[in-house]
């Protein structure tokens, strides 16, 4: 639910980075932020473990740039991946424009994988959204590692309604501006619309 | 979708404006935020330029999400009211109209008391405000939104954001 604010002549939309515990969803955003100007990012905050693991969520607020005399502002935030944080999940989907989900390349992930990709169409549900009319896209990770499935077979799996889709490497930023862009654009003519 | 969109116009933004600072000065209080439940900071008053407003938005927003989500754990609706006590900073945050989150941050020069008092009257006009706007948001969507800001763009302009 994107905010369109007159008063100040800004519109602000909201991104969700979901995926399994571990695919990347932090880095993307850690990477997103280490190549932002100064001038078009805010501070971002991680809530998270000891031991680095998403806790809640994590937020990057983007300014991109101006559409017709309207600032334009991201905000980027990511789910906590582990499967018993589900009902923190649930709350980060409130009010989400568009949805990016991470992939984790790795053959013995896929089962993950599946698994939040159902746990995100439900948890969608449960909140009156539908994934297949929400801006979507997905992002196959850890393309560099050894022991990755074959995109066609995480395509057949992931990525049935053919969205689009892009492999990326999080971690070196390959693929992370690509999807970003990708899903602000859809969001952005899911608003031309105007709903 | 479940939620319509949350539009503000110059109007009701300068009526909320007044009613917040309003409340600043009758609480005396350090500043006065107001936020959108998702995250989306709507307007500040006092010192602003003091604090990085928008991670104060999309925290207060998690915040009041987390502690909803253990309302709904033991039965009740939600927490309307959340008090956060510092050392020397403290926090009221408390739901306005449902929708809408309004924080105050207030030091020893107030009181607990008297920031609730003056919190639940502003908490009424504000309403009334947020359910005007509302309804002015779903009658300018009814009418065909041709004042729509975004109606018009085109691929390139879009595309211009990127580069």
């Amino acid at each position: 639910m994107s905010f369109i604010n007159y008063a100040s002549r800004e519109i602000n939309c909201k991104i969700v980075y979901y995926g399994p515990g571990l695919c990347g969803k932090t880095t993307n955003l850690q990477h997103i932020y280490s190549k932002t100007a100064p001038d078009a990012k805010g501070k971002m905050i991680s809530l998270a473990t000891e031991t680095e693991r998403t806790l809640f969520f994590d937020f990057l607020p983007l300014a991109l740039g101006e559409i017709r005399g309207f600032k334009t502002r991201f905000h980027l935030y990511t789910v906590p991946g582990q499967v018993f944080y589900d009902a923190s999940r649930k709350l980060i989907l409130k009010g989400v424009d568009g949805i990016v989900f991470v992939a984790d390349s790795q053959e013995e992930r896929m089962d993950a994988n599946v698994e939040s990709l159902e746990n995100l169409r439900f948890n969608l549900k449960e909140q009156g959204y539908d994934l297949d009319k929400l801006p979507y896209v997905v992002q196959y990770n850890k393309r560099d590692l050894p022991n990755v499935t074959p995109i066609e077979t995480l395509r057949k799996d992931l990525n049935p309604t053919n969205v689009p889709d892009f492999t990326a490497c999080a971690s070196t930023g390959e693929g992370v501006f690509e999807t970003l862009k990708a899903v602000a654009k859809l969001i952005l003519v899911d608003l031309k619309k105007g709903r | 979708m479940s939620t319509s969109q949350m539009v503000m116009y110059d109007e009701e933004f300068q009526e909320i404006n007044e009613v917040i600072e309003r409340l600043l000065k009758d609480s005396n209080s350090k500043v006065i935020f107001l936020v959108d439940k998702n995250g989306q900071l709507i307007s500040g008053v006092g010192e602003t330029e003091r604090f990085d407003t928008t991670s104060l938005a999309s925290l207060t927003a998690g915040n009041i999400a987390a502690t909803g989500g253990l309302a709904k754990l033991i039965g009740e609706k939600e927490f309307s009211i959340l008090f956060h006590e510092g050392e020397k900073d403290n926090l009221h945050i408390s739901i306005v109209g449902g929708r809408v989150i309004l924080v105050v941050l207030f030091d020893n020069r107030s009181s607990l008391g008297l920031v609730r008092l003056r919190v639940k009257k502003s908490s009424e006009e504000l309403s009334a405000i947020f359910e005007k706007l509302v309804k002015k948001s779903e009658e300018q969507a009814k009418s065909g939104s041709s004042s729509f800001p975004f109606a018009e763009i085109t691929d390139d302009d879009i595309d211009n954001l990127f580069s």
